[in-house]
C-alpha cells in the first residue's frame, strides 16, 4: 500500500514553456531536491485541489522517453513510480508534431495523459488552427488550450487534473500501426517484461517492451535485468539479420501516426517563424553575428567582474565589522578566535559568492529562456569541437575568466553527464579573478621598473599567464577527453528554438534556486573547510613564542616612550608574535617539511605557508604571507610586504624572489587547485568526492611539473 | 554517389532517404523526426562554416556537418 501523496508530473519538450507552467501552476513554491544517484534537480511543489493535496513534479525536460544514460532514465521512471498517478504533457502549439511524438509515448504507456497545449496565442499569430476536440479524441487525452506566460486556460487545466485523479478516469491508447514483425519482437519480450514489473498493466507492458528496444544497447542505464537484455539483444541480432531496423519501425510509424492526427486536427498553413527568422538573419550572420556576440559575452564577463564587485566588497566590509564586533564583545581566547577566524570569516567566504552566482545565473537563464544560448552555441561550436568540448561549454568557461565557482555551477546547461564533467574538471584552469591579487604582487615585487622592449615586464608576465590559461584549460579538455573521460566528442543535435521574452519572475526564481543549493550544499563545505583550515594555521600554540612576547612586550612598556611611539612598537609586535606562532603551528612546520620539495621550484617554507593559506582562496596568499612575514594586515599594493619579499633570503644567502622564481610562483597559482570553493562546488555539482580529488591531483600536478619546468629551465638558461 | 544533407547550399530542399550514423545517433536523429521521406530544408550555415541550421517537421535544429554528411538524400529544385 503507497501512502504517498499522488504525484502529478508535468513533463514536456525543452523550451515548450513547460517550466512557466509548473512555475504558474506552484506559484513559485517550489522545492528543490536531488534525485538519487544523478546530479539532476528535482523540482516538485505541493498543491492543493479539492480533492486534496498532490505533489506535482517537474520532469526534465526531453524530446522522448527512450533513455541511454541514467540522467535520461529519470523521465520513464518517475512515470514508473507506483504513486504517479497523472502526467501533464506540456506541448508547444508552434511545434505540434514533435510536442505530440512525446505525448504519445505518455499515453502509450497507459498513465493517464493531459495535453496542455502551451502558445496557443504564438500559433495562432501564426494563422495555425487547431481543433483541441478533435486532436483530443483522437489521442485518447484530454487536451486544453492554454497560454502559460499569461496564465491563461490554468484554471481549466486544474480542473482537468482533479477529474483525471478521479479512480475511475482510464486512458484508452490509440492503435499506433506497428509492422506485423515489430509486434512479434513485442511478444518475445512480453513475458520478461512481466516478471520484472509484475504489477504493469497490458499497456504499460507493452510500452515498456518498446521502451526497452528502443533504449538497450550501447545504454548505461541501471536496474534492467539480465534476462531483458538478453532476450532484447537477441532481438537486435535478429532483425539486423533479416535486414530490419526495429528503430526506424518503431520512430517511423509513430510519426506517421502523428502526421495523421495533425493533418485531421490542424488548419492547412505551415507554420512560420517570420519573426524568429529575421532575427536569425542578425544574429547569425558572419559578421554582424560574431559582433553581437562578442558583445553579449563581453557584457557577462563585465557583468561578472565589475557588476558583482561592490556587493562583493560589501558583503567582505560587512564580514570585517562582524568580526571586529566580535572581537571588541569577546574575551580573548580559542573560542573567539573559532568564531572570528573560523564561523565568521567561513560564512564570509560563502556568502561573497552570492553576487556572481545571482548574476551569472540571471544572464544564462535571459540566454535560455530567450534563446539566444542555441545560438551561442550554434555560432561557436566551429572551436569548441576542435578540443571535444559542445558548443554550450563557451559560457561556462568564459566565466572562469571571472571565477570558477559559478562557472562550474554553469555547466548544469550541457546536457550529457561527460561533457559536464570535461568542462567542469577543465575550466578552472581559466585565470580567474582571485589570481589576480597574487600576480600583482609577485609582479610588483619582482617585475618593478623592468621592461621588455615597450612594455612593462610586468605586464608582459600578466598578460601571458591570460594566454597560458586559456591554452591550458583547452589542452586539458582535449586531454581530459581522450584520457579520463574518453568518449566521442559529443553530438550537437540542437534545437533553435524561437526567440521569446523570458519572464522576470521565472529568471528571478530560478537563479534563487540555484543561489540557496549553492549556500546550503556547497556552502557548508566551504564553512567546514574554512575552520579546519584556521585550526591548521593557529594550533598548536608555542607557550615558548608566547612567553618570549610577553616579556618583550612588558620591556617596551617600561621604556620612557610616547603613548603614540608605544602603541607603534606594541603593533609590530604583534605582528611579528602572530608570524613566530604561525611559523610554529601545524600549518607552519608543514611549510617548513615540504621545503625540500619546493626548493627545485624556487620557493622556501614560507611561501609555501602562504600556499597553504592560500586553499581557502587564491587572494588569502597575499594576506597569509603579510603573517608570515610579521608584517600583519597586507594587500597585494603593500610595500613593506614587497619589500619583505624582496629581502627574504634562503639558506644560502640568495634571494627567494627572482624574476625566474616570481615567474615560477605566477604559474603555480595559475594552475594549481588552490581554491577550496571550487572543491566544494565540484564535489555538488559532480555528485561525488572522486572528481574533486581527481581535480584537486592533477592540478597540483600540473602546477608542480610545470613551474619545475619553468625554474629549472630557467637555470639551465641562465636567468635565475 | 547519393547526395548528401550536407551537399545541400542555404535555401535547398531535400527529402531524406536514409540516415547512416553510429546507431545512438541514428536514433536521435530520428525521435528529432529526421526520417526517410522527411523533407529537410537547409535555413543557413553556422558563421565558420559548421554546424548547418535545418527547418525539419516545422521546427529548426542545428547538427554538425559530420553528421549531415551521413544523411543520404534526394534534392530538390537543385
Amino acid at each position: 500500500m503507497d501512502v504517498r501523496v499522488p504525484q502529478v508530473l508535468i513533463a514536456g519538450n525543452p523550451n515548450s514553456g513547460k517550466s512557466t507552467l509548473f512555475n504558474a501552476l506552484s506559484g513559485g513554491s517550489a522545492r528543490v531536491g536531488n534525485y538519487p544517484g544523478v546530479t539532476v534537480d528535482r523540482t516538485s511543489a505541493h498543491l492543493h485541489l479539492d480533492s486534496g493535496p498532490v505533489e506535482l513534479v517537474d520532469v526534465p525536460g526531453t524530446y522522448s522517453l527512450t533513455a541511454s544514460s541514467p540522467e535520461e532514465q529519470l523521465a520513464v521512471n518517475a512515470l514508473l513510480e507506483r504513486n504517479t498517478r497523472a502526467v501533464v504533457c506540456v506541448v508547444d502549439a508552434t511545434t505540434l508534431k514533435r510536442g505530440l511524438y512525446l505525448a504519445l509515448q505518455l499515453i502509450e504507456s497507459g498513465v493517464p495523459v493531459i495535453v496542455a497545449m502551451n502558445m496557443m496565442d504564438a500559433a495562432e499569430r501564426m494563422g495555425l488552427h487547431i481543433d483541441t476536440e478533435v486532436l483530443s479524441s483522437l489521442l485518447g487525452a484530454p487536451v486544453v488550450p492554454v497560454v502559460a506566460t499569461k496564465r491563461r486556460g490554468l484554471d481549466a487545466l486544474r480542473r482537468q487534473v482533479e477529474r483525471t485523479l478521479r479512480p475511475d478516469a482510464r486512458s484508452k491508447p490509440p492503435d499506433i500501426g506497428y509492422p506485423e514483425a515489430l509486434r512479434a519482437d513485442i511478444a518475445r519480450l512480453l513475458p520478461a517484461i512481466e516478471k520484472w514489473r509484475p504489477h504493469a498493466t497490458a499497456n504499460e507492458a507493452r510500452a515498456f517492451a518498446l521502451w526497452c528496444m528502443l533504449s538497450l544497447g550501447d545504454d548505461d542505464l541501471v536496474g534492467v535485468p539480465e534476462a531483458v537484455r538478453e532476450i532484447a539483444a537477441d532481438l537486435r541480432n535478429q532483425a539486423a539479420s533479416e535486414g530490419r531496423n526495429p528503430h526506424l519501425e518503431i520512430i517511423a510509424a509513430r510519426y506517421d501516426w502523428v502526421d495523421d492526427v495533425v493533418r485531421r486536427t490542424c488548419s492547412e498553413r505551415a507554420p512560420q517563424m517570420p519573426f524568429s527568422e529575421k532575427v536569425d538573419r542578425v544574429l547569425t550572420h558572419p559578421v554582424a553575428g560574431i559582433l553581437i556576440f562578442a558583445l553579449v559575452m563581453f557584457g557577462i564577463f563585465e557583468a561578472l567582474f565589475a557588476g558583482a564587485e561592490p556587493f562583493m566588497d560589501a558583503i567582505e566590509s560587512l564580514t570585517t565589522s562582524l568580526q571586529d564586533l566580535a572581537v571588541a564583545a569577546l574575551p580573548a581566547g580559542v573560542l573567539r578566535d573559532l568564531i572570528v577566524e573560523g564561523i565568521i570569516a567561513g560564512v564570509g567566504n560563502v556568502l561573497v559568492f552570492a553576487p556572481q552566482i545571482l548574476l551569472l545565473f540571471l544572464f544564462i537563464g535571459f540566454l535560455e529562456d530567450s534563446g539566444y544560448l542555441a545560438r551561442v552555441a550554434f555560432v561557436i561550436d566551429r572551436v569548441m569541437k576542435g578540443v571535444g568540448l559542445h558548443g554550450k561549454a563557451f559560457v561556462p568557461l568564459l566565466s572562469g575568466f571571472a571565477c570558477a565557482v559559478p562557472a562550474v555551477m554553469a555547466t548544469r546547461t550541457i546536457e550529457r553527464r561527460r561533457d559536464r564533467l570535461v568542462t567542469m574538471l577543465a575550466l578552472p584552469l581559466m585565470s580567474c579573478s582571485a589570481r589576480l591579487p597574487v600576480y600583482i604582487l609577485i609582479v610588483g615585487t619582482v617585475f618593478a621598473g623592468m621592461s621588455v622592449g615597450w612594455f612593462s615586464a610586468g605586464a608582459v608576465a600578466l598578460f601571458s599567464m591570460y594566454v597560458l590559461s586559456v591554452l591550458v584549460t583547452l589542452g586539458a579538455a582535449a586531454v581530459l577527453r581522450r584520457t579520463v573521460l574518453r568518449g566521442p566528442t559529443p553530438t550537437f543535435l540542437l534545437e533553435m528554438p524561437p526567440y521569446r521574452w523570458p519572464s522576470a519572475t521565472i529568471l528571478w526564481l530560478n537563479a534563487w534556486r540555484r543561489l540557496r543549493i549553492f549556500l546550503v550544499d556547497a556552502g557548508t563545505i566551504i564553512l567546514a573547510m574554512t575552520i579546519v583550515l584556521w585550526a591548521v594555521l593557529s594550533f598548536p600554540k608555542s607557550e615558548e613564542v608566547t612567553e618570549r612576547y610577553e616579556a618583550e612586550r612588558a620591556r617596551i612598556q617600561q621604556m620612557d616612550l610616547s603613548a603614540a611611539a608605544e602603541e607603534e612598537a606594541l603593533r609590530s609586535l604583534e605582528s611579528a608574535e602572530a608570524g613566530a606562532q604561525l611559523e610554529q603551528s601545524l600549518g607552519g612546520r608543514f611549510g617548513h617539511a615540504i621545503e625540500p620539495a619546493l626548493r627545485p621550484i624556487g620557493f622556501d617554507w614560507q611561501i609555501g605557508v602562504g600556499i597553504i593559506g592560500a586553499f581557502a582562496a587564491r587572494e588569502v596568499f597575499v594576506s597569509t604571507l603579510g603573517v608570515v612575514f610579521g608584517i600583519g594586515e597586507a594587500d597585494e599594493e603593500n610595500k613593506p610586504l614587497r619589500q619583505a619579499l624582496r629581502d627574504a633570503r634562503h639558506a644560502d644567502g640568495t634571494p627567494v624572489m627572482t624574476p625566474l622564481s616570481g615567474v615560477s610562483l605566477m604559474v603555480f597559482f595559475l594552475l594549481a587547485c588552490q581554491c577550496m570553493s571550487t572543491i566544494a562546488v565540484v564535489r555538488k555539482e559532480s555528485g561525488s568526492w572522486k572528481w574533486p580529488l581527481f581535480l584537486f591531483s592533477y592540478m597540483t600536478v600540473l602546477a608542480y611539473l610545470a613551474s619545475l619546468l619553468v625554474y629549472q629551465g630557467g637555470r639551465l638558461l641562465g636567468l635565475g | 554517389m547519393t547526395p548528401s544533407l550536407a551537399d545541400l547550399r542555404p535555401g535547398q530542399t531535400g527529402e531524406i532517404v536514409s540516415i547512416d550514423c553510429d546507431r545512438p545517433i541514428a536514433r536521435r536523429l530520428m525521435e528529432m523526426g529526421l526520417l526517410p521521406g522527411t523533407e529537410v530544408r537547409v535555413i543557413r550555415l553556422a558563421p565558420l562554416g559548421d554546424p548547418l541550421e535545418l527547418r525539419v517537421r516545422g521546427y529548426a535544429l542545428s547538427v554538425r556537418r559530420a553528421e549531415a554528411a551521413r544523411i543520404a538524400i534526394r534534392a530538390r529544385g537543385m
